[in-house]
């Protein structure tokens, strides 16, 4: 595998800095909304039409996020399952229309034409990659359609590609199916970083692999950092994972952003509920024979959700204003943090 | 008291490319009320170990040879009418996916009632009574309106608590868990751990749980089993182990982890430790330690397979194991 060479020197004065507020905005969310709307069948709007009580449901997958990621940055966008976090990366790098609100590439609004700027790397290395393509054609066919390589450098150009993610180049003749889960992440890496992105989303790149392997592809990305100057939107419910990579953690919950705040001040106090309930839950080696204490509840549906603060029902510190107000994500400093507080 | 002893356990597949030696001489015991956390990374034979003690193994598997004896009772080679009254009854087992293990063309309380009815002589109505009761006791709200649903009614974790409820159903003796909350979220795995550790306290049953989660293994069980390339490499006490491993396989894994990569102020560590290659195919097994190729302490004593040698309580299976006192 290539490693970079990381001096120590460097490697102790980590670029926790890069979210300083002098480098330029990339990425930026401007109120997005994103709804999912299951239209009614024929049958449906019969019986609506003949007075049955039948609507749209609507699911409310990202409720106006805003968020900008700057320059250089890594942030970690943490939530659990339902909270509307890979939707978001989806809007990110194009993948979703919002239905409300703006996302903006380097103050323009995202272009959806030309050399792709933002990637994705996907979840599921077994799923996202094409079973019946060769890897010289995952990772060379989108360099091609964008015109940054022509047919006759392919070859040379993938085998740079998978060499740079620590892949053998006589691999490029083969199927997906002859890998395994960390070698099929590495490819996923390749060809997103084959357009010669800006910005990589990475939604739960390294979820579904062991420890072990984990390490090496977290290691990757960060090398991959340094070396092509990379910015980040790193989507994990693995807070240890995040908390590793970013330099910025934003907490979702039910698509909405409830705290943002630098890394190491969340994890030092977190200041919402949820995002201390959440940062409590986390098993770590260092708890022996804990005694668990569950958080009453579970995630409420998005299709229905709790009004005023979507936490309310399971909040400890929950009041009456709490079901009425939907409290607003201030930018006060709070405890050192950015958070938005649930009064 | 001793419920279960594993001895010498071996599991085999024949596949086209050649035998593939799964398990390869696991031996382990577990009382009641214990918990053992059987660890390791995908295809080091901790899943199939967990399905061999209940003879869950189908051709082209088979148990090629060893000792599974529950409750003084023998279980290798046992005829499937006896491990049929076993499982479910006395010895339960929780897989990771509850979509799979639940039939989706039946209500709960159809599954649930026909696991009682096939243990035990009761009528209906006690039956569903006892359903009633184990859903309720999985922390499942309104367990009675709950009860006529189907799956496809539930959420991720509210169908793995279902799974739970099931396994739970009998008061089983011997809990094996495979992977139960690998799926879940913190939150939901949270309120499972608590669920369990409540079942084993009150209960006294015993639990194998089987997970590549170190953290959870940390919060939950009283010993650890690491497993690697289908054989034990380390057992101990969990504090002793996760503190200070033996093996140098066992420190590796733990190093990956981003939470040890934390320097005492707090600040991050650039790169994580990573063990370097890859997991060895179990089907070219070279002879000697499955490790060596990815260790840095491997020498030509390597080549002939380490016996696991107990010591002060654990015991390692490592010509060089670390210093005890490595933190």
């Amino acid at each position: 595998m290539s490693v970079a060479g990381g001096s120590t020197a460097e490697s102790a004065s980590r670029p926790r800095d890069a979210s300083a507020p002098d480098a330029a905005v990339l990425l930026e969310f401007d109120g997005v909304s994103k709804r999912f709307t299951r239209r009614l069948d024929f049958v449906e709007r019969l019986a609506a039409r003949l007075g049955a009580d039948v609507r749209e449901s609507t699911v409310h997958a990202v409720d106006r996020v805003s968020l900008a990621v700057r320059e250089g940055e890594v942030v970690g966008l943490v939530g659990e399952s339902g909270c509307g976090k890979s939707t978001l990366g989806r809007i990110g790098c194009g993948l979703y229309e919002p239905t409300d609100g703006v996302v903006r590439y380097r103050g323009q609004a995202l272009q959806r034409a030309g050399r792709p700027a933002v990637q994705m790397i996907f979840q599921d290395p077994f799923a996202s990659l094409n079973p019946r393509m060769r890897i010289r054609d995952i990772v060379g066919e989108a360099p091609q359609v964008h015109g940054l390589i022509d047919a006759a450098g392919v070859d040379a150009y993938v085998a740079d590609l998978l060499q740079r993610v620590g892949l053998d180049p006589s691999y490029a003749r083969r199927y997906p199916h002859q890998f395994s889960g960390g070698q099929r992440a590495r490819i996923g890496i390749a060809r997103a970083l084959a357009v010669k992105p800006e910005f990589l989303i990475c939604d739960e790149a390294v979820a579904a692999l062991d420890v072990s392997i984990q390490a090496q592809v977290l290691n990757l990305f960060m090398d991959l950092r340094e070396q092509l100057g990379l910015t980040y939107l790193f989507i994990s419910h693995d807070l240890g994972v995040v908390r590793h990579l970013s330099h910025r953690v934003v907490v979702m919950y039910l698509g909405r952003v409830v705290e943002t705040a630098p890394t190491r001040e969340l994890f030092a106090a977190p200041a919402h509920p949820y995002a201390q309930a959440l940062l409590a839950e986390v098993p770590r080696l260092d708890r022996k024979r804990r005694t668990y204490v569950p958080i009453r509840g579970e995630i409420p549906s998005p299709l229905n959700p709790p009004s005023g603060c979507h936490f309310h029902p399971r909040c400890p510190h929950a009041m009456a204003r709490c079901s009425v107000e939907v409290p607003v994500l201030c930018c006060g400093r709070l405890r050192g943090g950015g958070g938005r507080r649930v009064i | 008291m001793t419920l279960l002893v594993v001895d010498d356990l071996q599991t085999e597949f024949a596949t086209r490319d050649g035998v593939l030696r799964a398990v390869q001489g696991v031996s382990f015991a577990l009382a009641r009320g214990q918990v053992l956390g059987l660890v390791g990374e995908s295809g080091s034979g901790k899943s199939v170990t967990g399905f061999s003690i209940l003879g869950l193994i189908d051709p082209p598997g088979r148990i090629s040879g060893g000792s599974v004896k529950f409750d003084g009772q023998e279980l290798v080679g046992q005829p499937e009418n006896t491990l049929r009254r076993l499982r479910g009854k006395r010895i339960a087992m929780i897989f990771q996916d509850p979509m799979m293990t639940l039939n989706p063309v039946l209500s709960i309380e159809t599954q649930m009632v026909e696991t009682v009815l096939a243990h035990e002589r009761v009528g209906r109505v006690v039956a569903r009574e006892r359903a009633i009761e184990s859903l309720g006791r999985v922390g499942i709200a309104e367990p009675a309106a709950r009860l006529p649903q189907y799956p496809h009614q539930f959420s991720g974790g509210m169908r793995q608590r279902v799974a739970i409820a099931i396994a739970l159903l009998n008061r089983p003796d011997l809990v094996i868990a495979d992977e139960p909350t690998t799926a879940l979220d913190v939150t939901v795995q949270g309120q499972i751990l608590y669920e369990m550790q409540k079942l084993v306290r009150e209960a006294g049953s015993a639990l194998i749980w089987i997970t590549h989660d170190l953290a959870v293994i940390a919060g939950l069980a009283d010993r650890v089993a690491v497993m690697y390339a289908g054989r034990i490499v380390e057992e101990g006490p969990v504090a002793a182990v996760l503190d200070a491993p033996r093996h140098p396989y066992t420190r590796g894994l733990l190093d990956s982890v981003p939470a040890n990569n934390v320097a005492a102020d707090g600040t991050q560590a650039r790169r994580l430790r990573q063990i370097p290659g890859m997991t060895p195919s179990l089907l070219k097994l070279a002879p000697g330690c499955a490790f060596r190729e990815r260790c840095d302490r491997a020498d030509a004593a390597c080549a002939q397979m380490p016996d696991l040698r107990a010591a002060g309580g654990r015991s390692v299976r490592c010509v060089h194991p670390l210093a005890e006192q490595i933190a």
